[in-house]
C-alpha cells in the first residue's frame, strides 16, 4: 500500500511525519539534529531512501546530512562514521565545504554584490537554503545557498562544486538582499527539458539555464516591483518563490513578494494571475500533482504584517491557472491565527486524491487528502517550520 | 602532552562525545594547534569552529581557559600552563544569543 512521509525542518530540527494513503493516522519522529536549523531536507526522486538534509547554525555554521536509509540514520557525507582522516584521502568535513569558484576554468572572478545601502559588498557563503536531488541519479544534488549561488555534488554529498556561470553571468553586482538575506531558494530540474534549471534569488529574480548551469539568463520580464527604482528592471525582483507542474511544459507559477505570477513559456515573460485574491503578497505557492492549472497560495497581509488577514489562516485555489482564485477553509483556523508560512513550506505528493501540505511558523503542519477542500493538522507544536516536502512511497 | 578540551553541547552532540575530549599533542599547544588535532581526530567538526577557507574564529564562539578570555589571542600564541599541563580544559563557548 502507498505510504507518504513528509520532511519537515524547522528552527530547532528536523521531524518526520508518516501515513498510509489514507493520510489520517500519523507517526511523528524527531527532532532529528535537535537545537540545529534545518532549513530543508529533500528525498531523491531516483531512491526514496536517499534523503539530505540541511542542517545549519548561527554559531556553527553549516552541516550538510544524509540518510540512505529513508532517515533512520543519518551521517555526514565527507565524514562517514567510523572513519578518520586518511592519508591522501578525502579531507573529512569535506560535504560541509561551500567555497565559491573562482579559478580560471570555471569560475568567475568573486566580485560584489549590492548592499542594503547601496554599497557593494563581498560575497560570504552562510547557509544552504535548499538542496535539490536529481530526477535521475541519487548521487547527484544541487544546493542553493545564502549569498547566493548554485553548487552541485555529484558524489552523494561528499563535495561541492559552484555553478559559477550562475553567480557570474554579469548581472551578480546588481543582486541585493531581501531581508531575510541574500538567498538562492528555489532550484527546479525541468523533467522535459534535458539540461534546464531554474533558479530564484531574494532579492534578484529568476534565472534559467538550458545548458546544466553552465549558461545562465536573467527571466524576469513581465515582473513589475513597484519598491525598486526601475520596477521593470531585468533583475532586482524579490521572487519568493516558484513552482511548476511536472507533466506541463514550460508552465510556470510564481509567487512573489507583491503579485502571483504565470509564465508559459519557460520564464521567458510573466503576466500577473492575482486575480481576486484578497492580499497578493504570500510566500509559498505550489502546483496540482496531477492537474498542472491548479494551484495553491497561502495569502498572507502584507510585507510588514506577516501574518493571515483577519487572523484566518486560509489556502487559496484556482483551478484555471490564476486569476480565479476560491478560499479553503475547512479545518483550518477561523480566528486568531498569526503565523506564517515560509516560502519552502508547502508541498503536493502524487497520490491519486492529491494531498496538500503545509507548515506554519507557529509550528503547526497542515495535511489535506482531498486536494484542499478538507484540511487537519498532524502536528500542532513543532518549532517554527521552515521547510516541508514530500515522498510518495509505492 | 595531553590536551583537554571541552565544546558545547550541539558540536559534542555532532561529535558524538561526552562532556570532555582528551587530545595528545606533540607541539607547542596554541589555539591552532589544539584545533588542528581536534579537527583530525573530529573530522566532523571541520568548519563549525573556525571558517573552512579564512580559519578565522567563527564570530559567536570563545574560547576560554582558566577563568581568561582567549578568544583574541594570536592563533600560534601558546595556550596558558594550565592547559599545557592538562590542569585545566580548554573551553569552547557559544556565545548567549539568539532564540
Amino acid at each position: 500500500m502507498s505510504k507518504v512521509r513528509v520532511l519537515v525542518g524547522t528552527r530547532k530540527g528536523a521531524f518526520m511525519l508518516t501515513a498510509d494513503g489514507k493520510r489520517d493516522k500519523w507517526e511523528v519522529s524527531g527532532p532529528h539534529f535537535a537545537g540545529w536549523e534545518l532549513y530543508h531536507l529533500k528525498g531523491s526522486p531516483a531512491d526514496p531512501n536517499r534523503i539530505y538534509a540541511s542542517q545549519t547554525s548561527g554559531w556553527f555554521g553549516q552541516i550538510l546530512q544524509r540518510s540512505d536509509d529513508g532517515g533512520k540514520t543519518w551521517f555526514q557525507p565527507g565524514t562517514p562514521p567510523g572513519e578518520t582522516t586518511g592519508p591522501g584521502g578525502m579531507p573529512k568535513g569535506e560535504s560541509n565545504k561551500f567555497v565559491y569558484d573562482t579559478s580560471a576554468q570555471t569560475g568567475k572572478p568573486l566580485t560584489t554584490h549590492q548592499w542594503y545601502d547601496g554599497t557593494q559588498h563581498p560575497w560570504e557563503f552562510k547557509r544552504v537554503w535548499h538542496l535539490e536531488p536529481s530526477l535521475d541519479d541519487p548521487n547527484t544534488v544541487y544546493a542553493g545557498v545564502e549569498d547566493a549561488a548554485l553548487f552541485r555534488s555529484a558524489d552523494g554529498g561528499k563535495t561541492w562544486q559552484e555553478l559559477a556561470g550562475l553567480r557570474g553571468h554579469g548581472t551578480g553586482p546588481k543582486w541585493q538582499p531581501g531581508a531575510g538575506g541574500m538567498c538562492l531558494h528555489t532550484v527546479i530540474l525541468d523533467p522535459q527539458h534535458s539540461g534546464r534549471i531554474y533558479t530564484a534569488i531574494s532579492a534578484a529574480g529568476a534565472f534559467r539555464s538550458d545548458d546544466a548551469g553552465v549558461t545562465w539568463r536573467p527571466i524576469n520580464k513581465g515582473l513589475y516591483s513597484q519598491y525598486i527604482p526601475n520596477p521593470t528592471a531585468e533583475v532586482g525582483h524579490c521572487v519568493h518563490h516558484i513552482a511548476a507542474p511536472r507533466s506541463r511544459p514550460n508552465l510556470l507559477f510564481m509567487q512573489k513578494h507583491w503579485d502571483v505570477m504565470r509564465s508559459d513559456n519557460g520564464g521567458d515573460s510573466w503576466t500577473e494571475v492575482s486575480g481576486n485574491l484578497p492580499t497578493d503578497f504570500g510566500f509559498v505557492i505550489d502546483v496540482h500533482a496531477h492537474e498542472p492549472e491548479t494551484v495553491y497560495v497561502v495569502p498572507i497581509k502584507s510585507d510588514g504584517e506577516h501574518f493571515p488577514l483577519d487572523g484566518k489562516l486560509r489556502v487559496y485555489r484556482s483551478r484555471s491557472g490564476g486569476n480565479e482564485w476560491e478560499e479553503l477553509a475547512r479545518g483550518l483556523p477561523e480566528r486568531n491565527c498569526y503565523v506564517n508560512v515560509l516560502r519552502d513550506a508547502m508541498a503536493v505528493d502524487s497520490l491519486d486524491s492529491c494531498g496538500i501540505y503545509f507548515g506554519t511558523t507557529g509550528g503547526q503542519v497542515y495535511v489535506s487528502p482531498d486536494s484542499g477542500d478538507h484540511w487537519s493538522p498532524i502536528v500542532h507544536d513543532l518549532p517554527a517550520v521552515l521547510s516541508v516536502e514530500v515522498q510518495t512511497l509505492r | 602532552m595531553m590536551i583537554r578540551v571541552i565544546l558545547p553541547p550541539h558540536l559534542r552532540a555532532l561529535a558524538r562525545v561526552g562532556s570532555e575530549l582528551q587530545l595528545e599533542l606533540n607541539t607547542t599547544p596554541t589555539q591552532r594547534s589544539v584545533l588542528d588535532a581536534l579537527e583530525a581526530a573530529y573530522p566532523m567538526l571541520c568548519g563549525t569552529i573556525r571558517d573552512h577557507v579564512t580559519q578565522q574564529r567563527r564570530p559567536f564562539l570563545r574560547f576560554f581557559a582558566g577563568g581568561e578570555d582567549l578568544s583574541h589571542d594570536l592563533p600560534d600564541a601558546p595556550l596558558p600552563d594550565a592547559v599545557a599541563s592538562g590542569a585545566e580544559p580548554l573551553l569552547i563557548l557559544g556565545a548567549i544569543a539568539g532564540g
